[in-house]
């Protein structure tokens, strides 16, 4: 994997001239390697791993599990771009196993989320079933651990 | 009452205390506080190897295994030692599994040295060789290895500090903590001198894996037959393998020596840690490949380190081996003592004095950046403060 995307993927906030001096590429070369991957759509977007629960948000999270069935003029992919649309939904993805398109849903609070499935996803046309999970307590977020007090347990030695 | 102090031995009360056990008493207690200062990978050992210790646990294997260690491991590392650095040791006869190349330094050094010999040591360096010596009743010889020579052992300094009772040359590369490597041409240079010479190499190659660059670590041992026959080979798992914690290393030399070596070892210690044997096996025969992946991540560390110190104006001799810097403070008059004591006071990054490997080491700090580039950027912006200030204030 390129140097540049593995580092950004572990932190997006690596100037030009970290990445340079981390790489070993010239600040132009990584410029325009990021050029092309943003450009490419490679590179998505860049963004904080937030702990909302400590910043004090009252969110409610949870992930859905949806079985639809495929029609001739609206299949998987329909569906699931027509589903990302919406501002609640963080992620769609589609899934082997049991069910089909799993989907990622931060609501401002218990209420919103109930009527994002009862009056948004249940009526589609395609959808035959669906399962809320809710998301009670996280521990590792985008590969980041949470901090949960973990002490250093390593002995100071020369 | 008892006056132990009259007792106790005399070359051991000798020894001076560590002076970084305080200082690290002290940064424990900090609350923030980074360090930078211990010798230790940040990675946890690689997860087939810590497999192998726990299914030689779950199969029972907790008993003695023989002195000189389990036979499977003692093929491994001769297999290693051909494959990566061209050397041939008899896994029966010429390897001996310790308890970390600590240990290994240890039993070497006194299966060798008489109490008035003659150790030399270029120095900065691991603080134990002095020590170990010392223990023996060597007279401890140190030569200062200077940047401008790449911190490598000059073979004129070398030549010079040769006498008829030099026993033994520590011989520590890459090196702990300027990062110092030497090419085959310095080995050779090395190699001459000491032809025709009674003098033994004890050859610390623990930072083996570990240098960065196209050109790959040789040992001295394998430069020529008689350095062969010279040199006893001290190796481990804790760098490399980012196993500080299995306390495992293993020694290699000429049978005749090893004999001796083993003898100390069976009696002082027994074996090495079964479990940490079995890992140790796994180590050497399946992982060159989340070696490399480790060494390529301590490269990049390396350079923005190297990088950041330079542009703050601590100039930093470039290291190509091991994972530590070794810059100058003389930009700030400071010793290194007071530095790194201002340095934990005031922004909370324990950094090691170069004084404490050797009074040649006075004017420059240890660094080790065996930790995430979160932490070294963190800990790189503090540094910077901290220079500035100084520049500001004195």
């Amino acid at each position: 994997m390129d140097a540049i995307l593995k580092l950004l993927g572990e932190n997006a906030r690596y100037s030009l001239e970290e990445l340079s001096v981390l790489t070993g590429l010239t600040i132009d070369e990584v410029a325009e390697k990021l050029d092309n991957y943003e450009n490419t759509g490679i590179i998505l977007g860049y963004k904080a791993v937030i702990d909302w629960e400590k910043a004090g948000s009252e969110m409610v999270a949870s992930v859905i599990e949806v079985k639809i069935t495929p029609k001739y003029s609206h299949g998987f992919d329909e569906f699931a771009e027509t589903v990302s649309k919406f501002p609640e939904v963080m992620s769609v993805y589609l899934m082997s196993g049991g069910y089909d398109i799993l989907i990622e849903v931060l609501a401002k609070n218990f209420k919103e989320l109930a009527m994002f499935v009862a009056k948004r996803l249940s009526p589609m046309e395609s959808v035959l079933s669906t399962a809320t999970h809710f998301i009670l307590k996280r521990y590792k977020e985008k590969g980041v651990i949470y901090d949960n007090g973990h002490k250093d347990e390593r002995g100071f030695i020369i | 009452m008892i006056k132990h102090d009259k007792l106790l031995s005399d070359v051991v009360k000798s020894l001076k205390p560590s002076g970084i056990r305080r200082f690290f008493d002290i940064a424990e207690s900090i609350e923030g506080c980074i360090s930078l200062g211990v010798g230790e990978p940040d990675f946890v050992t690689p997860w087939i190897i810590r497999q192998a210790g726990i299914e030689s646990l779950e199969k029972g294997r907790t008993w003695y295994t023989s002195n000189s260690g389990l036979s499977e491991l003692r093929e491994e590392i001769s297999r290693y030692q051909l494959r990566k650095y061209g050397l041939n040791y008899s896994a029966a006869e010429e390897i001996v599994v310790t308890v970390g190349g600590s240990e290994a330094i240890d039993i070497c050094c006194r299966a060798l040295i008489n109490p008035g010999d003659e150790v030399i040591i270029p120095t900065p360096c691991f603080v134990a060789y002095d020590a170990v010596a010392t223990l023996s009743g060597a007279e401890v010889v140190p030569i200062a290895t200077k940047p401008e020579d790449g911190f490598r052992l000059n073979p004129e300094d070398l030549k010079k500090a040769i006498t008829k009772k030099t026993k033994l040359l520590i011989f520590p590369f890459p090196n702990n903590p300027t990062g110092a490597v030497m090419r085959r041409e310095h080995l050779e240079e090395i190699a001459e001198i000491l032809k025709g010479t009674d003098i033994m190499v004890m050859s610390d190659e623990i930072y083996s894996e570990l240098t960065y660059g196209d050109e790959k670590h040789i040992s001295i041992a394998s430069i020529s037959e008689d350095m062969h026959r010279r040199t006893v080979l001290i190796s481990g798992f804790s760098k490399a393998f980012a196993m500080t914690g299995w306390r495992i290393g293993y020694t290699c030399g000429p049978k005749t020596v090893m004999e001796q070596i083993l003898k100390i070892h069976q009696y002082a210690i027994m074996c090495a840690p079964t479990t940490a044997q079995y890992a140790a096996v796994v180590a050497m025969r399946d992982c060159d490949d989340v070696v490399n992946e480790m060494v390529t991540e301590y490269a990049m560390r390396r350079r923005y380190v190297v990088d950041n110190l330079n542009r703050i104006g601590l100039k930093c001799f470039e290291p190509m081996g091991a994972f530590y810097v070794f810059p100058s403070i003389e930009l700030t008059g400071m010793k290194s003592q007071e530095f790194c004591e201002k340095l934990l006071e005031r922004k909370k990054v324990a950094i090691v004095p170069g004084d404490a490997f050797g009074a040649s080491g006075e004017g420059y700090v240890r660094i080790a950046y065996a930790q995430s580039i979160s932490k070294l950027s963190e800990a790189m912006g503090r540094i910077e403060e901290f220079v500035d200030e100084l520049k500001v204030n004195g």
